[in-house]
């Protein structure tokens, strides 16, 4: 494909707690594009996940990534979220006190502040957050409870992708976004990000089981395993991983890396 | 990130100035001669010399009390002088008359004194060090029988109401600083509400400590007669000093029959500078007697100042199905020490008492919450909530919870919840993740946090609060 290229990560290597993680990570993602890191845990794929998004405990010892044509590792998290970089959290942070509604129009106005575009007041906001809860089948009154606090697994994970629908990112990169989703659950969300993509922004799906992989169709698939990518494949590869597990992608990437 | 969380603490306290006007200052040290001196400047009756003398004698029986959580050097009582007044040249009629040097410091406090403040509806109490200077909307309020006024006014012009209602709640061997406040206290204000009268604007009081090693001793009292409702305010700030400045206020509220006292505080007076030197100890005895039936008195405050803040606004809940509530914000940041709570004395029948405590501790500060809740024997079906939340900011600070509860009626009940939560980088870098800056989000973290107690203060001041707490933690945060 010729189209832009939105994230362009070069022998990308980290540490958390002075532990070597990530151990050389090549990967470029272009506009309109689904791609998923599939592996088993440990394999670093959260790890990438945040390092991405510049969580502080990540230490970046080498390479580099470019965001939409910057050095993204310039760039502070919130200044990395305002360019479009969006991190759908693997476990939602709860924060007691602070309403849903009043969290996500300080990141919508921050965000929209960040891009030149008009602040909405509260009345506009809640019209515009109105659409984007239908996208995802969920009841107004969240809008009015704490941010994550009491949620159920499904409901923190819907609020993610709420998120994402309300900042509109470039690159939204979902970490286990599926995981305690039941089905009904799981096709929602993943009916809303289908509905969110288009030509301009990327998802990057993290993920160790196939089936959110069922609805977000992906083009590239990558299989991480102790900090790398050992293979990239198409969407078949997904169900050739789900009949024959990690271990055969690790041998091969052995077999041709003694030779 | 954890340099963010320890900048957004460190504000320089902004009303750090000092205003230089003659005062009139009584020699260091306290004795009964001191104290006849005190009495004998300000005019007063035999009898009140009388109460301030035997407060005096019980005090020189008493100790200091130790069992609070915070360190403080041994203070010397007699390297403290006891008062100290702005030489008034002669009665002020109005706002024009009052010392020019005066009202620049109290704009630089923005001290609401001119005339936009009578379209806000607040009556303002001005006391600088003791004495109070002026009383605005005196005259409004005297039109529905209401009596605000400094306190030595009351003693001049009401005596027959302080000498019935003075040392009632808070008597003057009450404890160590109460029995010091009976004996030397200077000024402070009086509310009176006559029965069935609803006072028809919120009033507002606004302390400000400013000779250098003058103690303050402010007296409060307020009565509330039979089916009436007062909503007061109290709000303070000082100047900054090196040397610590003791102050040991005494308040006290009575709400008689269907009478309901509500009673705001934002503190900020000078805390320290960021290593713990200077900064007020602010030793304070504030309580409220519900002595009629279905009475209530409320207490918010918002404690953001003081080096050392020792406090426990109570409710005496003697009247049945009389109701007391107890909110509060206490923020404690660099060296500050707050060791603050309250008591619920259930006594009557079918008394309820709600408590809600928040505790917000950044830099290398110790906040603790001591309670009590007392159900008395006789007080059938009384009901009591209590919840105490502790935050902490950053990992250097400490949070303390020591709720005390007795029992002695079994139709009672009483809950007691408590939280303690941590503004951690995982919470920042959330906010982070969707643009929201460190000082935006402890800002949202810690008003979320406060909330129950914000929507209890007045409109204005919880606008003042939300601002002050931002202020206070600003650069704490990295």
């Amino acid at each position: 494909m010729t189209q832009k290229i939105l994230l362009d990560i070069r022998n990308l290597t980290a540490n958390v707690a002075g532990v070597e993680i990530l151990k050389g990570i090549d990967l470029t993602i272009g506009a309109g594009e689904a791609h998923a890191i599939m592996g088993p845990n440990g394999s670093g794929k959260s790890t990438l996940a945040k390092v991405l998004a510049g969580h502080p405990s990540y230490e970046v010892t080498g390479g580099e990534v470019l965001f939409d044509g910057k050095n993204l590792f310039e760039l502070a998290p919130e200044e990395r979220a305002r360019a479009g970089v969006f991190l759908g959290f693997q476990y939602p942070i709860e924060v007691p006190g602070v309403t849903n509604s009043s969290f996500l129009r300080m990141a919508y106005n921050t965000v929209q502040g960040a891009r030149g575009k008009d602040e909405l007041d509260p009345l506009e906001f809640d019209d515009y957050v109105q659409d984007k809860l239908k996208l995802l089948d969920m009841d107004p009154a969240f809008l009015e409870r704490s941010v994550n606090e009491g949620f159920s697994g499904g409901e923190k994970k819907r609020n993610e992708i709420l998120q994402m629908a309300i900042l509109e990112p470039k690159i939204a990169i979902l970490d286990e976004t599926d995981s305690g989703l039941d089905i009904d659950a799981l096709r929602i969300v993943a009916n809303g990000v289908n509905q969110l993509r288009n030509a301009d922004n990327a998802v990057l799906l993290v993920t160790h089981y196939q089936r959110l992989l069922n609805y977000i169709v992906p083009d590239y698939v990558h299989v991480m395993d102790d900090g790398r990518i050992i293979k990239t494949g198409g969407k078949g590869l997904v169900l050739e991983l789900e009949s024959r597990g990690y271990d055969w992608v690790a041998d091969e990437y052995r077999a041709r890396h003694a030779a | 990130m954890s340099t963010v969380l320890q900048n957004l603490v460190n504000q320089p306290y902004k009303h750090g100035f000092v205003t230089d006007i003659e005062s009139d200052v009584v020699p260091k040290g306290l004795s009964e001669d001191v104290i006849r001196q005190i009495s004998r400047i300000k005019n007063e009756p035999e009898w009140l010399l009388e109460f301030r003398l035997q407060a005096y004698r019980h005090w020189l029986t008493m100790a200091e009390p130790m069992w609070p959580n915070v360190k403080y050097p041994k203070i010397d009582f007699q390297n403290i002088s006891y008062y100290s007044a702005p030489k008034a040249k002669k009665k002020l009629n109005s706002l024009d008359e009052v010392d020019p040097e005066l009202r620049r410091t109290f704009e630089k406090l923005g001290v609401p004194l001119h005339e936009q403040k009578a379209l806000a509806g607040v009556a303002v109490d001005v006391i600088f060090d003791s004495v109070s200077v002026t009383t605005t909307y005196k005259q409004r309020l005297a039109e529905v029988g209401i009596i605000f006024c400094s306190f030595s006014e009351a003693v001049r012009d009401h005596p027959e109401l302080v000498r019935k209602h003075l040392g009632s709640v808070v008597p003057p061997g009450d404890n160590f600083y109460a029995a010091l406040n009976s004996a030397v206290f200077t000024d402070g204000s009086f509310c009176y509400i006559p029965k069935g009268v609803r006072c028809p604007m919120e009033l507002s009081t606004y302390f400000r400590i400013n000779t250098q090693e003058s103690g303050q001793f402010e007296r409060t009292l307020i009565v509330a007669e039979e089916g009436s409702y007062v909503s007061y305010l109290e709000g303070c700030t000082a100047p900054k000093f090196d040397t610590n400045q003791l102050h040991a206020a005494v308040v006290e509220l009575i709400a008689d029959n269907n009478a309901e006292i509500k009673y705001s505080t934002v503190q900020n007076w000078y805390a320290g500078d960021e290593n713990g030197v200077g900064g007020i100890y602010n030793f304070v005895t504030k309580r409220g007697l519900c002595k009629g039936v279905n009475s209530k008195i409320s207490w918010t405050q918002v404690e953001t100042g003081s080096a050392i803040t020792w406090k426990y606004p109570s409710c005496v809940l003697l009247g049945d199905n009389s109701i007391g509530e107890f909110y509060s914000v206490a923020l404690t940041n660099h060296h500050q020490q707050a060791d603050t709570g309250t008591k619920m004395i259930h006594i009557g029948k079918n008394t309820r008492s709600t408590i809600v405590s928040k505790g917000i501790s950044a830099g290398v500060s110790n906040n603790s919450y001591r309670g009590l809740v007392k159900i008395g024997a006789k007080a059938e079906g009384a009901r009591n909530y209590s919840q105490c939340d502790s935050m902490l900011i950053g990992d250097k600070c400490g949070a303390n919870t020591f709720p005390y509860i007795q029992v002695n009626n079994n139709t009672a009940k009483v809950e007691h919840e408590a939280t303690t939560s941590k503004i951690g980088e995982d919470q920042l870098f959330y906010f982070a993740q969707r643009g929201i800056g460190a000082e935006e989000a402890v800002s949202m973290i810690i008003n979320g946090f406060c909330r129950d107690v914000f929507t209890q203060l007045p409109m204005e001041f919880a606008v003042e609060a939300t601002k002050l707490l931002g202020l206070k933690l600003e650069g704490s945060v990295g």
